[in-house]
């Protein structure tokens, strides 16, 4: 009778407070130089210790420079962000992948990779795209800085039980159709707060097809439509991704480790409090046209001239930013920019896909591409498979490791007024800088409108 | 944490859906280390044009409108977890934000900075906004211990909901933190006795 997430959930709380809230112990707490400090303030001027500091990850991602990332952070504010990580991870006993250290990179690409997320625990960062780790049958979440302080000082956070929500999609994917375009559709379909108060559990062969990068990349947007998070029910595909990483059980552990991970599943008999169907034919490569990830359509569909779920003034004041008209197709469009990365869509998997469509080819000369992998590792994979001279060849710059191009905070930036597609996972006004109007796709589709200079359809291409 | 229980006040309409962290304090400006001076950037690429220089046509930067209560469009704080939109929000001198639903995230950080997100029904909202419309100086009180709001210009009262015990922490000023580390024995004794494969 129980879901995924029941399950787990449950398996957390350490006790119930009157009026519903309950303490959740947290298993993993991954940290980074922009939502910490104040956090590590806190503990100082309380004059408390960290509780468990072996549960604590620390990296530096979203002010890292991908340039030059061998030399200081020129930019001094970000400097100095940085360089306070560093000053209290060292006082507080933290371990520290910094900038120059080989597992540093995005804390969401960093968690899987090095085998450190895994099914049927809870995790926490003071950042919303947590909710990528889901994926494998975790519950992870963002939080704010001061559960930051609190999950520290305590390894609980106090939170009521969100409600559930299973979306569940059957059926194939068409070709060109990625895991990227099946989330941005179903956010498409609920909103951007269409999943507030719940955590979303993704079921359906379409979803089960999917490899771990795929998953992750799904899990990721789940906040973009306004879930706390999302989940994925563990299986092989989770157990194969997870076996031999760093930091992965092994031997006897591994065993008994798999044994339980099996029986997290949602029951049969489960129940959700809303539940949505959709069907893997319908989802088109899509792209978005506003100015949050909502706003999102099939690359051959016209702009909604109007909408149930945008308010008029809304999409008015979208249109306006972006430079769009309601009603408009945006296939054929020119661009800019075409961004590949983020804790989106930075994997290696992710790579590889753009990396294939533009082997042997020149992006358009119009178009500025940078390609920026998830972490030092996925770059040294990349690397190892020739992947970077693919995309240099092609005409991509090929970056350091960081969060980058997605949210206007390092030195990667998009000017104001010009078009970005980007694989990232949000189209806000002034993400991706001030002015800057950003498309979201998939690595395939981000891929395709660079060599072509407009948006494309990438069904038409393979 | 700075302590609510009852506020009348004038409030300022931003009637915008889906009003996202970073439209409230832009990534740019989170490379602060403290919790102080997010005010000056709240709602930045809004209240000023690339020259810094304020825009006429936003709220804030409008004679008309001012007040401690923010009245926004559904699904208020949506996209990233950064606590500074909340700091960013109480340091410009905003105690409550009435809203027909917030985000998750940002509702559970105004909670714990003594910013309440006040949430009423559609209706309730649309009459909010036609009230400042048509009288920007209506004044409207929120009673916390009551759990009401009161548009004093048409004299509607309505309640609203917030869970008991953040209801005490904001009365009193409470962090979460005196409570969680209070239940040190519990959380300790949850560690002896759990089967754990997260090591």
């Amino acid at each position: 009778m129980p879901t995924l997430f029941d399950k787990v959930w449950d398996a957390h709380v350490v006790t119930e407070v009157p009026g519903g809230n309950q303490v959740l112990y947290i298993d993993k707490h991954l940290i980074h130089e922009v939502t910490s400090p104040q956090a590590f303030n806190g503990l100082r001027e309380r004059g408390i210790p960290i509780l468990r500091r072996d549960r604590i990850v620390a990296t530096a991602d979203h002010n890292v420079p991908t340039k030059d990332q061998d030399k200081p952070i020129a930019e001094p504010l970000s400097r100095k962000q940085v360089n306070m990580l560093t000053s209290n991870c060292e006082e507080f006993g933290v371990e520290l992948y910094g900038l120059g250290h080989p597992y540093q990179g995005i804390v969401h690409v960093i968690g899987p990779e090095l085998g450190i997320t895994r099914p049927g625990i809870t995790m926490v960062c003071g950042d919303s795209h947590t909710s990528t780790h889901g994926a494998f049958g975790a519950i992870a979440f963002g939080i704010g800085t001061s559960q930051v302080e609190q999950v520290m000082a305590t390894q609980c956070v106090l939170m009521s039980k969100p409600k559930s929500m299973r979306i569940t999609v059957d059926g194939d994917l068409q070709p060109g159709v990625t895991a990227k375009d099946l989330i941005l559709y179903v956010i498409s379909q609920l909103g951007t707060g269409g999943g507030t108060g719940h955590f979303v559990e993704y079921a359906g062969t379409a979803i089960k097809g999917l490899s771990m990068e795929g998953r992750m990349t799904i899990c990721n947007m789940s906040i973009e439509m306004g879930a706390r998070g999302g989940l994925i029910a563990p299986d092989e595909t989770t157990f194969e991704y997870i076996r031999g990483r760093e930091f992965a059980p092994e031997g006897e552990e591994w065993e008994a480790a798999v044994e339980y991970w099996r029986t997290l599943p949602s029951d049969p008999d489960a129940r959700f409090d809303t539940e949505y169907t959709f069907r893997g034919e319908d989802i088109p490569p899509m792209i978005t046209y506003g100015t949050n990830p909502g706003m999102g359509m099939g690359i051959k569909e016209t702009i909604p001239t109007k909408s149930e779920i945008h308010g008029d003034a809304t999409l008015k004041k979208a249109m306006e930013y972006m430079g769009l008209e309601l009603g408009n197709q945006m296939e054929g469009m020119p661009i800019d920019y075409v961004f590949i990365g983020s804790c989106t869509n930075s994997r290696v998997e992710d790579l590889r896909l753009a990396a294939a469509l533009v082997k042997g080819k020149q992006i358009h000369e119009n178009i500025t591409g940078i390609v920026v992998p998830g972490s030092q590792q996925v770059a040294k994979q990349a690397i190892a498979e020739g992947l970077d001279r693919v995309f240099t060849d092609a005409g991509f710059e090929f970056r350091g490791a960081g969060c980058s191009a997605c949210l206007g905070m390092n030195e990667d930036k998009i000017p104001a007024g010009r078009y970005c597609v980007s694989t990232s996972n949000r189209n806000f006004e002034g993400r991706q800088g001030p002015g800057a109007r950003t498309i979201l796709a998939s690595p395939l589709t981000a891929a395709a409108a660079a060599v072509a200079g407009k948006l494309v359809d990438v069904r038409e291409l393979i | 944490m700075q302590a609510f229980k009852k506020l009348t006040s004038t409030a300022v309409p931003l009637p915008i859906e889906d009003i996202d962290t970073d439209q409230i304090i832009p990534a740019r400006f989170l490379k602060a280390t403290t919790r102080d001076g997010f005010g000056d950037n709240l709602f930045r690429d809004w209240r000023y044009d690339k020259l810094e220089h304020p825009r006429p046509d936003f709220v804030l930067n409008n004679p008309t409108y001012s007040g401690e209560i923010l009245v926004a469009g559904a699904n208020f704080g949506c996209g990233s977890s950064r606590e500074h939109a909340a700091w960013a929000l109480a340091d410009y001198g905003f105690r409550a934000v009435v809203s027909s639903y917030f985000a998750d995230i940002f509702r559970g950080n105004a909670l714990n900075n003594g910013l309440l997100p006040l949430i009423v029904s559609p209706e309730v909202l649309d009459e909010t906004f036609r009230t400042i419309e048509a009288s920007p100086a209506a004044r409207f009180t929120i009673d916390l211990e009551a759990q009401t709001f009161t548009n004093e210009e048409t004299g509607t009262v309505v309640k609203f909901e917030i869970d008991e015990y953040k209801k005490t922490c904001m009365i009193n000023g409470y962090d979460d933190i005196d409570f969680l580390l209070s239940q040190r024995e519990k959380i300790e004794a949850y560690e002896e006795n759990r089967v754990d494969f997260s090591l």
